[in-house]
């Protein structure tokens, strides 16, 4: 069997052999020509275009946020350029020598650095939110692998003091709390883009084109005044201190536009650290939480029967003998004071007093009344969390409900809320929106709750209330006439009432020309007297003092003589 | 006497040859300027090395070559099992030796050993050839490409392997034998897959669908079918192309400059460098076939055959029609030892063009 043709009879290449070799190989190189002419002649464009999908990035220009000022122009929040340092594990392979340099500008333990460059993920940041000066130093050791970024960090100057009006922005520099968050749609800016060229390793090789240039946040004026909130917070503190309170808050408006002028919670956090912060430090009291207010309650029905006409400031009303049966259930008040006019179940805070007179209306009466002041509904203020509070509809109210409404029993609010419904008494029975930010011009006239005349009654009432013979004498500020109401109110917990009060105050001053509504509430006061005239009240003339001495507000009262030593009248609960 | 010491340095050397040659390695350096700047010197430097090289073989007569082809290849044989029992792993495989001073890598010698010893074989056995040769020499041949299939290395094995069978298939077997072995191939397709490495098998695979896995092992050749696609007919112009710049192309020096080539050069710069090729190889066969010893001819024919190989298989590999196999682009991509066998290749090319007449008379 022949396996092959002779080599013997041929001197060359078998002929056929070296022809198919030619042609197998003249084949295959057409074959790779024709696949080339097919991928760069008819496929060029398509391929071009996924090739720029690799290195054509779309690189976003951070807007710098706006700063936050008070209204003065001081500033309260703002943002810096800081770096952040980050590394493509892969290729950051240091030298020891390189690795401590690194690790000691940033400080930070050699081992933790080389267990970050160890990872197997393709980036990890190595430190955030450096100063520039410190990047740069980093940058100069031209190390592999190891790049920056330019990011922002939002610094609040003010820190604790007025860290719940502010709130905060998040990593992403968004606003999250506070003011940050109700007007972040002015305070963000809009990002610009440009068109850049990238590497693999996603360094910018050049840069191509701008596609929107980036807006800058507008700055913002806030209502807040920052003197008036230094006093409220170091105020506030001193007197959650000596009581051994649980927490508190405090609320300062001004009277003619409705801004809110101080917003101060306890316990309160520092927003440029917030390594451990626990719910309660970031909770926002005035807004979010709701309390019963107790006697704060009783001038608005005391006001709701002098506008009903139904009662006059002088009308008698027989308290006598300190309790009241309604249905199976008993009211009571502290003491038993006998016939009291209107003005003075105001000033003695006769919890009998209020409830007949509460008993005298329609339930929808009472119920608009409370819905117009702006309990049960929300403020809607733009901050997280804001809450109405209980106003139940009218229709279930059984009568011992409404009575004990009248004195501020069964319904819920919160600080803010009560603060504001005190504006109809601070101004002629109008109730204006609050506003976070500065007014350039105050609003003309509010909506209108009660009249003019009412207005004043009541208010001639509540400045009896820090008379001597009131219940919180200690509200008083020396020349000005002031105007206010305590409240004391078991803790609802559970549905239950408990021994534990909350202790608030909210008043007005000058009584003549009332420029400031303030509201003080003190959550569990536990180191004497839990009474609002004696925990509450002295924040308030404390506040109200430095504020209206800082706005320069005309006094209205004559120096004060020598106390009194009168004791306060006690108030009902 | 300057003159005549010039004479006597390129008497050896073959000029359309050197000129092809030269022109390939212009190409190179042209190329590599752009992927890879910072290893132009040292590719010179290899360049100069792999000169030299080739114009000591090409004084060295094939007689003379006949008589180191045996010893060559058993101490290729020999190397290769060291290096299956002590070689250094490196990325998985075990390819290098560790010899004191150096590390070399057999597999490389086998390139060229592989055609000389069965071309030493045929001529040997040039008047009794059966059967029996036939399978000796599929022996011969099995034995080391097995044992480089096994570093693994398959882009090696497979050159190895394509060398043997060229010099096999010059040396006359019958077209029958050829059919039947075909035939057997095909038919043992499976059984060759079933011992086929995971990672070898997911390269042909990928290749049948690289989007399948488009960040993992589809990556090199959607990357390098991109750049060769964005390139067009005129290219991007040198060291324009933003794939291979922007370091998107992997190994965009070595295995896949033919990528950078095609961005950036186009259609254009694809037609040179084929052109280039096939003139050296149209250059080589014509060499095979003037050839005047079994032995010259077979060599010849087989060392043209292996360029042609090496250079279809990296261009099919990058430009995605045949699976991704560790084997450079001949001439072009940057690297010594392949470049050495390389010229290795051409001077023996240039010896037995010389010596074809003397042997003759």
């Amino acid at each position: 069997m022949k396996f092959a043709s002779s080599p013997l009879l041929s001197q060359r290449l078998p002929a056929w052999r070296a022809r198919l070799l030619l042609l197998g190989f003249l084949a295959a190189f057409a074959g790779l020509a024709g696949w080339s002419l097919y991928l760069q002649g008819f496929n060029s464009g398509f391929l071009q275009e996924k090739g720029a999908l690799r290195y054509s990035r779309v690189l976003e220009l951070s807007a710098t946020r706006g700063r936050i000022m008070d209204r003065n122009g001081n500033v309260l929040a703002v943002s810096t350029p800081v770096k952040s340092i980050w590394a493509i594990p892969e290729d950051a392979r240091l030298q020891p020598a390189q690795a401590n340099a690194l690790a000691a500008l940033l400080e930070m333990d050699v081992r933790e650095l080389q267990h970050k460059l160890a990872s197997d993920r393709d980036f990890v940041f190595v430190k955030r939110q450096i100063p520039p000066d410190v990047a740069d130093k980093v940058a100069a050791l031209n190390l592999p692998g190891i790049h920056d970024q330019r990011e922002y960090r939002r610094y609040y100057p003010a820190a604790e003091m007025s860290a719940h009006m502010l709130g905060f922005t998040g990593a992403d520099d968004i606003g999250q709390e506070g003011v940050e968050l109700a007007l972040e749609k002015t305070l963000a800016g809009k990002a610009g883009s440009r068109r850049v060229i990238k590497d693999r390793r996603g360094q910018v090789i050049e840069d191509v084109e701008s596609i929107r240039a980036p807006q800058d946040g507008k700055d913002v004026l806030l209502a807040l005044d920052d003197k008036i909130q230094y006093l409220a917070y170091a105020s506030l503190r001193q007197t959650i201190a000596d009581s051994h309170a649980k927490a508190g808050g405090i609320v300062v408006l001004d009277a003619k536009s409705g801004e809110v002028l101080a917003l101060v919670n306890l316990p309160t956090y520092n927003p440029n650290n917030r390594v451990k912060l626990s719910g309660a430090q970031l909770r926002n009291r005035a807004l979010t939480d709701t309390f019963e207010p107790g006697s704060t309650m009783k001038p608005f029905t005391a006001a709701l029967a002098l506008d009903k006409g139904k009662y006059l400031v002088d009308t008698p009303i027989q308290t006598a003998p300190g309790w009241l049966t309604i249905g199976n259930a008993t009211i009571h008040d502290s003491e038993a004071h006998g016939v009291l006019t209107v003005a003075q179940v105001i000033q003695k805070s006769s919890n009998i007093g209020a409830a007949k007179m509460a008993l005298s209306f329609k339930p929808e009466e009472m119920w608009t009344m409370l819905d117009s002041l702006g309990f049960g509904s929300p403020l809607k203020l733009g901050f997280p969390g804001e809450v109405g509070g209980r106003l139940r509809p009218y229709k279930n109210w059984r009568p011992i409900e409404q009575a004990t409404m009248a004195y501020g029993n069964g319904i819920s609010v919160t600080l803010m809320q009560l603060a504001r419904a005190y504006l109809v008494f601070a101004r002629n029975g109008d109730l204006l929106p609050l506003s976070l930010t500065r007014l350039d011009s105050p609003p003309l006239a509010g909506k209108p709750i009660f009249t003019e005349q009412t207005a004043h009654e009541v208010r001639a009432m509540l400045e009896m209330v820090v008379m001597p013979g009131g219940t919180a004498p200690k509200a008083k500020v020396a020349g000005y006439r002031v105007a206010g109401k305590t409240g004391t109110a078991h803790k609802v917990e559970g549905g239950i009432y408990v021994n534990h009060y909350v202790a608030s105050f909210v008043g007005f001053a000058p009584a003549s020309d009332p420029r400031l509504v303030i509201a003080v509430m003190i959550d569990e006061p536990s180191g004497g007297s839990y009474y609002g005239g004696d925990v509450a009240a002295p924040v308030f003339s404390r506040v109200m003092a430095g504020s209206l001495r800082a706005l320069g507000v005309e006094q209205d009262a004559p120096p004060m003589q020598a106390a009194v030593a009168v004791a306060p009248a006690k108030e009902s609960m | 006497m300057l003159r005549n010491l010039w004479q006597r340095l390129v008497a050896p050397i073959d000029p359309p040859l050197m000129a092809l040659a030269a022109l390939l390695l212009g190409y190179a350096l042209l190329v590599l300027a752009s992927a890879s700047p910072e290893r132009l010197a040292s590719q010179a430097l290899n360049m100069l090395v792999a000169l030299v090289v080739m114009r000591l073989v090409a004084q060295v007569p094939p007689q003379k070559m006949m008589h180191f082809a045996l010893p060559v290849f058993v101490i290729g044989v020999l190397l290769l099992i060291a290096v299956a029992l002590f070689g250094d792993i490196s990325k998985g495989a075990r390819r290098w030796l560790n010899i004191g001073f150096m590390r070399i890598q057999p597999s490389e010698i086998m390139k060229i050993a592989m055609p000389l010893m069965l071309a030493w074989y045929f001529q040997r056995h040039e008047t009794t050839l059966r059967l029996r040769e036939y399978a000796v020499a599929t022996l011969v041949l099995v034995l080391p490409v097995g044992l480089i299939a096994k570093q693994p290395d398959l882009g090696t094995a497979i050159l190895v392997f394509a060398a043997g069978c060229y010099v096999i298939f010059l040396a006359g077997l019958s077209w029958k034998v050829i059919a039947g072995l075909f035939v057997a191939a095909c038919a043992s397709a499976p059984l060759a897959w079933s011992l086929l490495r995971d990672y070898q098998k997911s390269r042909i695979l990928t290749l049948l669908d690289p989007e399948s896995d488009p960040l993992g092992k589809g990556f090199h050749i959607i990357q390098s079918t991109i750049a060769i696609g964005s390139g067009g007919i005129f290219g991007k112009g040198w060291g324009q192309g933003t794939q291979a710049q922007l370091e998107f192309i992997p190994e965009r020096h070595t295995d896949f400059i033919f990528a950078v080539l095609s961005e950036e050069l186009g259609l254009i710069g694809i037609t040179v460098l084929l052109a280039l090729y096939a003139l050296l190889i149209g250059r080589g066969l014509m060499i095979a076939a003037n050839a005047p010893t079994m032995f010259t001819r077979l060599l010849a024919g087989s060392i043209t055959l292996i360029f042609f190989t090496y250079a279809f298989v990296n261009m099919g590999m990058v430009s995605g029609i045949l699976p991704v196999v560790g084997v450079p682009l001949p001439f072009i991509s940057y690297g010594g030892t392949a470049l050495v066998t390389l010229f290795l290749g051409i001077g023996i090319l240039m010896s037995i063009h010389r010596h074809r007449m003397l042997v003759q008379q």
